[in-house]
């Protein structure tokens, strides 16, 4: 990632959009103490907002997604991460929403992260650049809604870490949320999931090429660490049964087993590309950065170990939705999320999507997610008086 | 739960506004613009009349993913759960009434369910098969099997029912536990709820089903 000067309306080569620089007068106050400021934050819109600017909806990404939620991808070419919930005629309508999608705090394309130059030094950021958390991410979202001058977001809608900062939107900014779909999430990540994460890290760490993060300066990128992180991670978002569907024990290219270290079964061939394919688009330092905040998320213990405070009062509208396969975000940490809104008696909707494609399933064709979610929000739509033209 | 299949077909629909006659029932107890919580609410049949007729903002608990993603797809708010184990999850008086329909024979531990109930609800609208109809009895008494009506319709190998009482039954554990009964229709296998027959301790011969508007002594 080259850093650049921001620039408004072109943001090659990381794509259509935009970046805006924030907190130049007043820095962003992280959760790790240090202040940041100036930061750019990239993102890309779609659809028009309307008048009284009540229909925008904020999308959410997840550890390795990008603002390119409906645009073709500027470094992969292929089609953007979201393209079966977010378009024209789709759940999450561009003909009738504004959709906002932000690359996070700590990303690697276009918002202030690792691989971004350090004003201070000229030389790109590594590891010091701060640690930054959910909460962080979301506080920088929110300055740029007031940038655009959007007050309330009629939707934030995300999976996985997306999910997260959903709840962190809902908690720390209620009244700018009128309604609230968190998907595949949990209010704080499990032990199972920092170990999971900490796999991915150390085999970064292990990279001769990282350099203590600093591997730009000696013109190479720890490929072979990031691309193993990559493929321990990739199991975490399949299920046994996706897995068992798409490759079973399939050989590779060959007719029987050779006996050796080669690339033997499909399902290794499946990974390794995996593995290579995310090196070409995702900075590794981005990823402990991004891995890191994932971990740090306890909503909870934002209000004192009661989930259930952090939404005491709300008025936004929820719903959760789970997958029956996901043992990453399984179904009981969602209910988690349910049982503090329903204790705070706040509206509440969730279901659990029956299917055997794992955590991945929210970014995959689910007709049932897609019917309850379009229920959903056309019902906040007309609670929140967005249907005139429709109805 | 299950529940809304124990429902004799021909009350499953049509009738008045599109909703069940003992839905029907129900409703008319719940005073407008109040807020209610409906256990096994179903597709949200309940839910939809009584936003529509009475303004009632209404949630609801529902165990099939089926019936809750046609409640959500409705904008209902309706999460997926069972009355034995989601009411804990709900504060103290959080609403005005909270409504199990046809649904308490199945629980596990329809005394608890009950208490949580109004405790989460300053009202409860419990509805149920009457075991002593007289059908049931007959069946039992001249067949020597289990009895099958159109209210109890599976076999015993089959039913969710798991806590079958009758009319004073009922009563009983009111009386035991401290529940002012406010309000008690019983209706006929028909869906009749007028007559003699259908008034005092002879509901518990000739009701088939029966609705009851309950609340804490002293609440």
């Amino acid at each position: 990632m080259s850093a650049a000067t921001p620039r408004l309306h072109s943001l090659d080569p990381i794509g259509p959009g935009h970046r805006v620089t924030l907190g130049e007068t007043l820095p962003l106050k992280l959760d790790c103490g240090l202040d940041l400021g100036p930061y750019q934050v990239a993102y890309t819109t779609y659809g028009r907002l309307n008048a009284d600017k009540s229909n925008a909806i904020l999308v959410c990404h997840a550890l390795t997604g990008d603002q390119h939620v409906a645009n073709t991808h500027p470094v992969t070419g292929k089609p953007g991460w979201w393209v079966s919930m977010v378009g024209p005629g789709k759940v999450i309508d561009t003909d009738r929403y504004f959709v906002i999608c932000t690359n996070v705090l700590g990303g690697c394309m276009g918002s202030s992260g690792p691989a971004e130059i350090d004003p201070s030094s000229g030389k790109p950021y590594g590891l010091r650049f701060p640690v930054i958390t959910i909460r962080d991410m979301v506080n920088a979202q929110a300055m740029l809604l007031d940038h655009l001058g959007i007050h309330q977001l009629f939707c934030v809608i995300g999976g996985s870490m997306g999910g997260m900062q959903v709840l962190q939107w809902a908690a720390s900014y209620p009244e700018r949320v009128f309604a609230a779909i968190p998907i595949a999430t949990a209010a704080k990540h499990s032990a199972q999931n920092i170990a999971f994460h900490e796999v991915g890290r150390q085999a970064i760490y292990a990279d001769p090429n990282w350099n203590k993060g600093d591997y730009f300066d000696h013109g190479v990128i720890p490929r072979n660490g990031l691309a193993v992180a990559r493929m321990a991670a990739h199991i975490t978002y399949l299920s046994e049964a996706a897995l068992h569907r798409k490759f079973g024990r399939n050989l590779q290219n060959r007719e029987r087993i050779t006996y050796g270290f080669e690339t033997e079964f499909q399902v290794e061939s499946y990974l390794l590309h995996q593995g290579s394919t995310f090196v070409d688009r995702f900075d590794a330092n981005s990823y402990l950065y991004i891995t890191r905040a994932m971990d740090y998320f306890d909503l909870a213990a934002q209000a004192g170990g009661n989930l259930a405070a952090v939404f005491q009062g709300t008025k936004t509208r929820f719903c959760v939705v789970s997958f029956t396969s996901d043992w990453l975000f399984p179904t009981s940490e969602n209910k988690e999320i349910v049982r503090a809104l329903n204790a705070a008696a706040a509206n509440v909707s969730f279901v659990e999507i029956e299917t055997d494609k794992g955590h991945d399933a929210f970014l995959l064709d689910e007709p049932e997610m897609f019917r309850t979610l379009k229920g959903f929000l056309d019902g906040c739509a007309e609670v929140r008086g967005l249907n005139g033209s429709q109805t | 739960m299950n529940d809304r299949a124990l429902t004799p077909p021909s009350q499953k629909s049509g009738g008045h506004k599109d909703i069940r006659r003992d839905l029907l029932l129900i409703a008319e107890m719940v005073a407008p613009k109040s807020r209610l919580l409906d256990v096994g609410c179903g597709d949200g049949a309940l839910l939809e009349y009584l936003a529509r007729e009475k303004d009632v903002d209404g949630r609801g608990i529902e165990i099939r993913q089926s019936g809750v993603n046609a409640c959500v797809a409705r904008g209902l708010s309706v999460i997926q759960g069972d009355a034995d184990t989601d009411l804990p999850d709900y504060p103290d008086a959080a609403f005005d009434y909270v409504v199990l329909s046809l649904t308490l024979q199945a629980t596990k531990n329809p005394r608890k369910v009950l208490h949580e109930m109004l405790r989460i609800g300053r009202r409860a609208i419990v509805s149920f098969p009457n075991f002593a109809y007289w059908p049931v009895r007959l069946q039992l008494l001249l067949g020597g099997r289990m009895p099958m009506t159109a209210a109890l319709d599976d076999p015993w190998y089959d039913t969710q029912n798991i806590h079958l009482c009758t009319i004073l039954d009922f009563d009983d554990l009111c009386a035991r536990d401290g529940i002012v009964v406010e309000q008690r229709i019983a209706v006929d296998g028909k869906g009749n709820r007028e007559g003699w027959k259908l008034q005092g301790n002879l509901a518990n011969i000739f009701g088939a089903q029966a609705v009851y508007l309950l609340r804490r002594r002293g609440a």
